[in-house]
């Protein structure tokens, strides 16, 4: 088999990154934070090697198993984008409160090879293998605050969790080669439907959606994220929020538009269900929390609810309602990243004087740092769906695809997206309303806000255009997401 | 004439982006150079407010059922959605009135700002704001409507949240609540009148003139009454309609003096004017069902109001129950279906801009004095001690109770008219009661205004303030003034200004709707 170094090129040069930090770790006593520098120039560098990938069509290597398409290569190009800021945001955050900077960026690069495996994978055992290896380094990157009580207990979360809806999609995923006697997606989706309504077959495919759902942080499956988001260190929490989650999505189209499209009149509606449940348990419990990165963590799982909406319109009869939902994950996937990564590297920003990052330590922010208090606003609304920022036009394509599709149950489901989206107005708005009305706390001011590393403020600066221009003029990044290649193909 | 050409087609982007621009001037501008500040958002107001003078002049009044100044550009191809301005008959009015209202708040806010003061903040504010509500006016596709009617909400929220009263905290999560819920119906309400536009995702439009021609083919039945519903809860919510009103008086109350004047003068006729543009031309089957609806909460609303109205202390809670009496007289005009109700409901909201506008001008500038807008501690005797200020509060409350010879006038009695004569298939009985409600209200309307003039104006001036020095109306009150008293006496005495440029369009293009 011969293998197509040029299509693996972005992974080979981020894994060879990953293992150069490293090994440079043990070689510099002082300024650990060149590991930061060496893992940007990688990142920097595998950019290149995408970009290089870019003309020249689909190409399919190692046996038909790994394709790099314009699917992939606009994952990739998302999953290198969220790399880059959230190695923005770690240089003084990981050099201020550890001295493992080398592990750490060993572990954050790993961790994103793995997701660059994932929109490539077109068989069950890679898309296994590249969620495993997402999901392994995030745990230990997950627990990287040795000493505190909450990392562990939130890693450890995320550990057994994570294993055991691994293993339950591994079952899954068995049965599936049981059914149909192939890994290949696209072999998959062809011999399902000669096998059939057989009960066991549909529960295979219940079961690996379960893995990655986990992944998701779709409820049930969710109940980690908090806890997990809460002990990490805020760029982890970051890159999981958005990449991690990026990836479980990547994943899931992969796996229910291309390999499972024959059994969509079963796991449609079980997608509607369950993001009518993400939604209003993110949204709800999100009301609660005294906590930014818990809030910020139920608000992401609100998110993951809204972008599970179009996967319930996959069994939808009516002419391109398939493919624009398709679409409309993608974008939203997009956009979310970008506004998610700039309200996570304010965080960052805040909890390196204050680590206990409670909703608390952003009262008055207004007054004590007007500039970031305005950014933060802007990613709070582009969050809450407001116009004119990219998440509006994220959560308008939603509701486009949702009602496109002419099911009654949908309309149903869209109007609910709605009413959840006016509940989430209420916690985005008193964080903003904390920040311009409140006072601040003399803790607060005691402690001042840190000016921003150059590199945190670039991620701040360009999240914030992200969040403005993609609003404005959506069709600079739209005109890339119909990338009907991969639903049509098969 | 190039120049002439290359205006007719930026006129309109001008009126609308010119603030925003501004905003993004002023946020960069150094908090230092306060003065500078609020130079530069008149000079802002004033371009925008010239563009709209501009566009009156050119306008074609004989031709106000068509649409001029069209400007139709694609810009998100992906949803279907273009970039399409224009002004009718119908806009125009509300246009130049939303420009000059800003232009005159800039003005005041030269000299007069609110506590925190923070010129540059509070004027970019502002300029954002006028940006929502101007495009609002002019935007003639239903996503490029709903972009600016959303923009409207968080300028507002932060000025009634940082500059406001004592319960701003409440007031303002309270309006941006509200009125986000009816904006979420009604994007869904938009969103389903795009779905029914044509079977091919390729040929399906937001644009307001292509839906309006489909009309009541495509959208008929218990489709376009759902519909109808969900797009008139977004505006009901704004307008508002009641029972939906229960926001109105602590966003108008708690805001600052400028907040409340845009508020009331502007972003309620937004509501208002979405039913007349979108949800009434798009859907005339449905309206005819929910018509009879609309006119019973209009009537509610006049007589509610009003009876609020006289159990009222704060006199900005007052005028901000007067909002809602008045809006019930608008919606009575809308829910005739008629021209002659058209017309009383455009004139309804461009008199009441102005004068409530007046009017929470002034009980700003009174609580700038008296630190209290209780009427009760205030206690009378305003007369004595700033006579200017008195005269000019006496005239615009006596407008706004309908006075023959003042504008607020023509916008009740052509209302109640309409009523009496109803569209054909609406229920004449029924209409004709709500017409002889409206009359009651008028008579309701008329007793608590004169009531607050007898209380504040006139009497004793009380021990406590006897001593003050109280400073009449400055110069800087009087430049934002002196155009509103005049448009209120000119509206008065020659309703034609504003009914010689809605009656073309209402007779153009309305009236075919409901024959």
């Amino acid at each position: 088999m011969r293998i197509d170094f040029h299509a693996i090129l972005p992974e080979l040069v981020l894994a060879g990154t990953a293992l150069l930090v490293l090994v440079v770790d043990l070689f510099v006593e002082r300024a650990k934070v060149v590991a930061n520098y060496l893992a940007i120039a990688g990142t920097l560098a595998a950019a290149g090697a995408l970009a290089s990938l870019a003309p020249g069509g689909t190409r399919v290597t190692f046996g038909g198993s790994f394709v790099v398409d314009n699917y992939a290569l606009l994952f990739k190009a998302l999953f290198l984008g969220s790399l880059l800021l959230v190695l923005f945001m770690s240089t003084r955050y990981v050099s201020a409160g550890t001295s493992y900077q080398g592990e750490f960026y060993f572990l954050v690069l790993s961790s994103f090879v793995g997701m660059l495996l994932m929109p490539s994978s077109r068989d069950l055992l890679m898309l296994f293998l590249s969620l495993e290896i997402v999901s392994a380094t995030g745990f230990i990157a997950a627990g990287f605050r040795k000493g505190d009580a909450r990392s562990n207990e939130g890693a450890l979360k995320f550990l057994l969790i994570g294993v055991l809806s691994t293993a339950v999609m591994l079952f899954g995923m068995s049965l599936v080669y049981g059914f149909t006697g192939s890994l290949r997606l696209g072999e998959i989706a062809a011999r399902l439907q000669a096998v059939g309504g057989e009960p066991a077959a549909v529960m295979s495919v219940f079961l690996v959606v379960t893995g990655f759902a986990f992944k998701v942080s779709a409820a049930p499956f969710h109940f980690w994220a908090p806890d997990t988001y809460e002990g990490s260190p805020v760029p982890v929490a970051a890159y999981l929020s958005v990449a991690s989650k990026a990836a479980g999505f990547a994943g899931l189209l992969q796996v229910t538009f291309v390999a499972f499209p024959s059994y969509a009149r079963y796991w449609a509606p079980a997608f509607a269900v369950l993001a009518a449940l993400t939604m209003l348990i993110g949204n709800v419990v999100a009301l609660a929390q005294t906590n930014i990165v818990r809030l910020l963590a139920y608000s992401s799982v609100a998110q993951a609810g809204y972008m599970l909406v179009p996967f319930a319109v996959g069994n939808s009869g009516a002419p391109d309602a398939r493919s624009k939902a398709f679409q409309a994950v993608l974008i939203y996937l997009l956009y979310y990243g970008v506004t998610n990564l700039g309200a996570f590297a304010v965080v960052t920003l805040i909890s390196q004087r204050q680590p206990a990052n409670l909703l608390a330590d952003y009262n008055g922010l207004g007054r004590r740092s007007p500039g970031l208090a305005v950014a933060m606003t802007l990613f709070l609304l582009s969050l809450a769906g407001w116009p004119p920022f990219a998440g509006w036009y994220a959560k308008f394509v939603v509701f486009q695809s949702a009602l496109g599709a002419g099911q009654a149950s949908l309309t149903v489901l869209a109007v609910f997206m709605a009413v959840m989206t006016v509940v989430a107005f209420f916690y985005y708005l008193a964080v903003i309303g904390r920040m311009w009305l409140s006072p601040p706390l003399e803790e607060a001011v005691a402690a001042g806000v840190p000016s921003p590393s150059p590199l945190l403020g670039l991620s701040i600066a360009l999240s914030v255009a992200g969040v403005i221009v993609l609003g404005i003029l959506p069709g600079l990044l739209v005109q890339y997401a119909p990338l009907s290649t991969l639903v049509a193909s098969r | 004439m190039v120049g002439v050409k290359w205006f007719d087609s930026w006129a309109l982007t001008l009126a609308v982006f010119l603030p925003l621009v501004g905003a993004l001037v002023l946020a960069a501008l150094p908090a230092a150079m306060d003065y500078l500040v609020r130079v530069a958002s008149m000079v802002v107001t004033f371009l925008a407010l010239l563009a709209g003078v501009v566009v009156l002049a050119r306008f074609d009044y004989g031709a106000g059922a068509t649409m001029q100044f069209e400007v139709d550009r694609s810009w998100i191809e992906a949803i279907g959605t273009r970039y399409h301005l224009g002004v009718d008959g119908i806009s125009l009015p509300l246009l130049a009135m939303s420009l000059l209202l800003c232009f005159l708040c800039a003005v005041y806010s030269s000299r007069i700002l609110p506590e925190p003061v923070n010129a540059r903040s509070f004027l970019a504010l502002l300029l954002v704001l006028e940006t929502g509500m101007n495009g609002t006016f002019a935007a003639l596709d239903l996503i490029l409507f709903f972009v600016f009617w959303e923009l409207v909400l968080v300028p507002m929220f932060f000025i009634i949240a940082v500059w406001g009263g004592p319960r701003r905290g409440y007031a303002s999560i309270k309006f941006f609540l509200y009125t986000v819920i009816g904006s979420v119906v009604m994007l869904l309400g938009f969103l389903a009148l795009w779905y029914q536009s044509a079977p091919q995702v390729a040929d399906r439009t937001f644009d307001m003139l292509a839906l309006q021609e489909l009309g009541p083919a495509r959208f008929a039945g218990t489709f376009g009454t759902l519909v109808f519903a969900a797009i008139g809860l977004g505006f009901a919510v704004k307008v508002p309609v009641w029972p939906l009103h229960t926001w109105l008086p602590d966003a108008h109350t708690e805001a600052p003096t400028v907040g409340s004047v845009l508020l009331a003068a502007v972003l309620l006729k937004m509501g208002t004017y979405g039913f007349v543009r979108i949800a009434l031309p798009v859907l005339p089957d449905a309206a005819r069902i929910w018509a009879p609806t609309i006119g019973v909460l209009g009537a509610i609303a006049i007589i509610y109001g009003s009876l609020c109205c006289l159990a009222q202390r704060d006199i900005k809670r007052l005028i901000a129950y007067s909002s809602v009496g008045h809006m019930g007289f608008v919606m009575l005009g809308i829910a005739t279906l008629t021209t002659a109700g058209i017309n009383a409901a455009v004139f309804g909201m461009v008199a009441h801009g102005i004068i409530t506008g007046m009017l929470f001008f002034l009980a700003g500038s009174l609580h700038d004095r008296y630190h209290t807008r209780d009427i009760v501690e205030i206690g009378g005797g305003v007369a004595s001690k700033l006579p200017r200020w008195a005269g000019i509060f006496t005239l615009s409350c006596i407008a706004s109770l309908g006075l023959p010879g003042l504008a607020g006038f023509w916008g009740e009695i052509l209302a109640v008219l309409a009523a009496w004569n109803p569209a054909p298939g609406l229920s004449v009985p029924l209409f004709r009661t709500l017409a002889v409600v409206g009359m009651i209200g008028t008579l309701l309307t008329a007793g608590y205004f004169l009531w607050l003039l007898q209380r504040v104006n006139l009497g004793r001036v009380p021990d406590r303030w006897s001593g003050k020095q109280l400073g009449d109306v400055a110069a800087v009150e009087y430049t934002a003034w002196v155009p509103l008293v005049l448009l209120i006496v000119a509206l008065g005495f020659a309703p034609r200004l504003v009914l010689g440029v809605t009656n073309p369009a209402v007779t153009g293009w309305f009236a075919n709707l409901f024959r």
